[in-house]
């Protein structure tokens, strides 16, 4: 049944993958075995004169019931409504009401209930009087049931697209187009303001942000009885909106001072989840990703993985094996026995391509069949087009990549991949090999695989014509991929 | 640190055949509660290596576990509870774990391993 689905107008990218992830985890492609091939996305269709950036989008579900617990679960769906009409003008938005069924109305028109109507205008605020005028003109509609403002059993919106003239960025919508329909479900906004960072007890400088931690976790599909698995889990951000949806986390880090100390007795990653009232990580260990202490044997263990892994550019990545030991400048040491209980580990700077590496070869080994691994991967912008080549891995299939710019310079891209093939011999060979050949060339990755430099290098050794900021004008104008 | 992750770590250090099971040296045990999940249970039964874990919770001072087991024991109520307690519950607060070849040790304070490889175990 087709369904219009309105978004919250930002992280336009993140929007269509969090809803195809959701309906792929409340069985909207189960009983596919009649179609062939089995279905494994959704259809959309965009309404009349609307741009792919739109917030209004159709989009086909099986049933009101998955519609309503992908929208409820979401975070970016404003609403998805079941469409009473549509038209150009409210002449022709009563005729096609009236053309809508009885059986499809009457229902949720009953005396015993109660309703509200809400006028919503996209890109421009109407006064309480256009609205009360525009509800009384519905009037045609035999509502039975009592009006209740505050806690209704049934919500009706009446939008209105059209060019205000606004400065939303959007190409104008060339025709007005006017919706109405019956609220199915909506996400819970208040989820926000509850988790924000602003408010949390132990924070870092990497902390993910609430929104997008919680989006990250719909990529993932966390849901109860699920093991997710954080390899950089810092301060437990990302567990946090994994466990808020009943998932069992579990979280690693090489920095033994975030994970086991915090800030004190009151202020470490076990009261964050203790303010929320979330169950606790049944497991938190240091370890190093790249020297991971797991037993041979062990595999697809976790349900998902998630994580924000250090790009190097706010936050150095670290990896075991002594810095100047990698780099040539001194000679294989061990530690003298009456030093080795309290030694810390010289450890060495991590570059982004060997942790991609070490985590698609952890996520290829540990993740269940079918089980999903959604982490941010930094990129560049250079001249508009995010033309980059994602990691790859045998194992894995990626369905969705979802840009973040995050300045003038760079973007990070959510990038969701899902294990369709097993971890075999053959593979963990390649990946020991591709290991060993990192340890070899140490020097040459750190410059290589730098990205710092790409960030804040001063603009004219960017562009070696000297042309300052050219591609400024090219860039888009409106903030649509900003956060 | 929970049996559930004592089971998931091995000693990897250079030239060792096989780092695990790892001994548990114990300072400190602590019982801690844990919502209880039979589908999440018996996901984990599977992948969990039996003998370990037996071997693992006796050293905590709990004898409870049968030292075999089978997938139809899981249709038993009273053994998931079991399983449940030693995997999920008991708690190793304080205390190390031991390489069984090399005897070196991992400590694990305030409940968390330190598993980090010194510079010439990598």
């Amino acid at each position: 049944m087709w369904y219009l689905c309105v978004f919250y107008h930002r992280l336009l990218d993140y929007r269509k993958p969090e809803v195809e992830s959701l309906a792929e985890l409340f069985g909207a492609f189960k009983d596919t075995d009649n179609t062939n091939p089995p279905k494994n996305s959704l259809e959309w269709k965009l309404p009349q004169h609307h741009h792919p950036d739109s917030p209004f989008h159709f989009v086909n579900l099986p049933s009101e019931e998955i519609a309503r617990n992908v929208a409820s679960r979401s975070i970016l769906v404003k609403g998805i409504y079941e469409l009473w009409g549509e038209g150009s003008s409210y002449e022709e938005l009563e005729l096609a009401i009236k053309c809508c069924p009885d059986e499809h109305k009457l229902p949720y028109l009953t005396p015993g209930s109660t309703f509200k109507i809400i006028v919503d205008c996209f890109g421009k605020v109407i006064s309480s009087k256009e609205q009360n005028d525009r509800i009384q003109g519905l009037a045609y509609i035999p509502f039975k049931g009592q009006v209740n403002l505050r806690n209704p059993d049934h919500k009706f919106w009446l939008m209105e697209t059209d060019d205000y003239g606004s400065n939303n960025g959007l190409p104008p919508i060339v025709q007005k187009r006017i919706f109405f329909g019956r609220e199915i479900g909506a996400a819970d906004r208040k989820l926000l303001p509850t988790y924000q960072l602003k408010s949390r007890t132990y924070l870092g400088p990497t902390a993910m942000d609430a929104e997008i931690a919680f989006l990250m976790a719909n990529q993932a599909q966390a849901s109860p009885g699920k093991l997710v698995y954080d390899p950089f889990v810092g301060t437990g951000s990302i567990l946090i909106s994994a466990a808020h949806f009943g998932a069992i986390t579990m979280g690693a880090d090489i920095d033994i001072r975030v994970v086991r100390d915090g800030r004190g007795p009151n202020c470490n990653v076990w009261s964050n989840f203790k303010q929320y009232g979330l169950p606790m990580p049944i497991s938190l260990l240091r370890a190093d990703n790249n020297l991971p202490p797991w037993r041979s044997g062990l595999k697809e263990m976790f349900d998902a993985i998630i994580c924000d892994p250090p790009y190097g550019v706010r936050a150095g990545g670290r990896k075991s094996g002594g810095r100047k030991l990698l780099k040539g400048v001194v000679g294989p040491y061990t530690i003298p026995d009456d030093k080795r209980t309290d030694h810390i580990p010289s450890t060495a700077a991590y570059s982004l391509a060997e942790c991609v590496h070490d985590l698609l070869d952890l996520a290829a080994r540990m993740l269940v069949m079918g089980g999903r691994l959604v982490y941010f991967y930094p990129v560049l912008r250079e001249e508009d087009s995010i033309d980059t080549n994602f990691p790859e891995h045998p194992c894995f299939k990626l369905v969705a990549a979802c840009e973040q710019i995050l300045s003038f310079r760079y973007s990070r891209v959510l990038l969701t991949m899902v294990k369709i093939a097993p971890y075999t011999e053959e593979i963990a060979e390649a990946a020991m090999i591709q290991h060993l050949e990192f340890k070899e060339n140490h020097l040459k990755w750190l410059e290589d695989g730098n990205l710092h430099s790409g960030v804040f290098s001063p603009a004219d050794l960017l562009n070696g014509t000297g042309d300052t900021k050219p591609s400024k004008e090219s860039k888009p104008k409106y903030r649509g991929k900003y956060v | 640190m929970r049996l559930l992750t004592h089971n998931m770590l091995s000693s990897n250090i250079k030239g060792v055949a096989n780092g695990f099971p790892l001994r548990i040296e114990v300072e400190k045990v602590v019982e801690k509660q844990v919502d209880f999940n039979a589908d999440f249970l018996k996901n984990m039964f599977a992948k969990i290596e039996w003998k370990a874990l037996v071997d693992a919770s006796r050293s905590m001072g709990y004898s409870e576990l049968p030292g075999d087991a089978n997938p139809s024991m899981l249709d038993s109520d009273d053994f998931l509870q079991k399983f449940h307690h030693a995997l999920l519950e008991l708690h190793l607060e304080e205390g190390a774990l031991v390489c069984p070849e090399t005897g070196r040790k991992f400590p694990v304070n305030k409940g968390i391993p330190n598993m980090l490889l010194h510079e010439d175990e990598v």
